[in-house]
């Protein structure tokens, strides 16, 4: 459970900075065919913004942005679209995840690989944006006080 | 001097390792040995991606006149170390994930984080 | 303790030292690493694939069962860290 950061320069900062950082992340995601990145790498920015807020806002403000069922839905859709994919190409006659065979309008089966191959860049990158974000509040510790053990603090301010 | 330059890739990250590996076995706060393990995890991801470099070549993405003609092997990296680090980073996080909470529940039982103390209470 | 570790890991350091005099020159390019398979993904990375990355075409298309266990391996670090730490004491 993490109060709002004391300074008011730190915390206004953080939320004009927060959408850019989103913006970069979905760059990197996107442009994972041209430049270095993909989907691991953008999850991982993507995550860090989330963390940002954490720190910078407290916990009860970034959970109304980002619910913990929204986050717990979100991490499990990843490997959803993933694994949807793969059996999409079962279903369609080839072999799993041979992604020549799926039916994008209008798409040699040289050009629905790139589209197969950017499907599954963004089921991992949902994947990883959910995992960071609960990996790093569940080690903070939870809000409910029925479920702490009690160490004495409740509210730290990092 | 010749066989210096020829394996120095090597020995400095053994030399990493061999620094995870004491802050492992011999200190006995568990975050440091977390950190010691989080040192070995990150020297063994560097030595495997020095092995793909080769002489003179560039980054493993295709440059513009590689889209029609023919493309030299010999000008870009091996890419292959590059891809099976990028799994290897992955499971680096998630087993410090994964040993951070373990170290929670730990500290939540014995209250203490000293490896002596608390096999004294387990005695 | 603290000898012992320093011993062992001495030791062990100077093992894998002289284990390096068997292992290609660095920046070889005739190297066993860089000879089997990975000229046939540089060559037919464009023709096969169109994406000019190669380490994301190799990640994503040519080892794609690889990515799938990695996805799930970060899931289920998730899913220990949530069932390990949302506990409710009664």
């Amino acid at each position: 459970m993490i109060t709002r950061y004391r300074s008011v320069i730190v915390a206004t900062l953080c939320r004009i900075l927060a959408p850019f950082l989103q913006f970069y992340a979905l760059y990197v995601i996107m442009h994972g065919h041209s430049s270095p990145g993909g989907g691991f790498q953008g999850g991982v920015i993507l995550g860090a913004s989330f963390i940002m807020l954490i720190i910078a806002l407290g916990t009860e403000e970034t959970r109304q942005r980002m619910s913990v069922k929204a986050n717990d839905l979100l991490s499990s859709t990843g490997v959803f679209i993933y694994g949807g994919i793969g059996l999409a190409c079962l279903l369609l006659g080839a072999n799993y995840l041979d992604y020549s065979i799926l039916p994008f309008p209008g798409a040699s089966p040289v050009k629905a690989r790139y589209l197969g191959m950017l499907g599954i860049e963004i089921g991992v990158g949902i994947s990883v944006v959910a995992v960071m974000l609960s990996i790093f509040s569940d080690l903070l510790g939870s809000e409910d006080p029925s479920e702490e053990e009690d160490d004495g603090v409740h509210s730290q301010q990092i | 001097m010749e066989y210096i330059v020829s394996k120095y890739n090597y020995w400095i990250y053994i030399l990493l390792m061999m620094i995870g590996f004491y802050a492992m076995m011999g200190k006995k706060n568990l975050i440091k040995k977390l950190i010691g393990m989080n040192i070995f995890q990150t020297a063994v991801i560097l030595y495997f991606i020095s092995t793909a470099v080769k002489k003179g070549a560039t980054v493993p993405i295709i440059m513009d006149h590689g889209y029609h003609g023919a493309i030299n092997v010999a000008q870009y990296v091996n890419p292959l170390p590059h891809v099976l680090m990028l799994t290897a980073i992955v499971v680096m996080v998630s087993t410090t994930g994964v040993s951070l909470a373990v170290v929670r529940m730990i500290y939540r039982r014995y209250r203490t984080l000293e490896e002596d103390e608390i096999l004294e209470m387990r005695k | 303790m603290k000898i012992f570790a320093l011993l062992m890991s001495i030791l062990m350091g100077s093992l894998l030292i002289y284990s390096t005099d068997d292992m290609p020159e660095w920046g070889d390019p005739r190297s066993p690493a860089s000879t089997h398979v990975s000229p046939r993904y540089i060559e037919k990375t464009m023709e096969e694939t169109d994406v000019p990355n190669m380490v994301t075409s190799v990640l994503a298309d040519y080892r794609g069962y690889d990515t799938l266990g990695e996805t799930s391996v970060i899931f289920s670090a998730g899913m220990a860290c949530i069932l390990m730490l949302r506990r409710k004491r009664k």
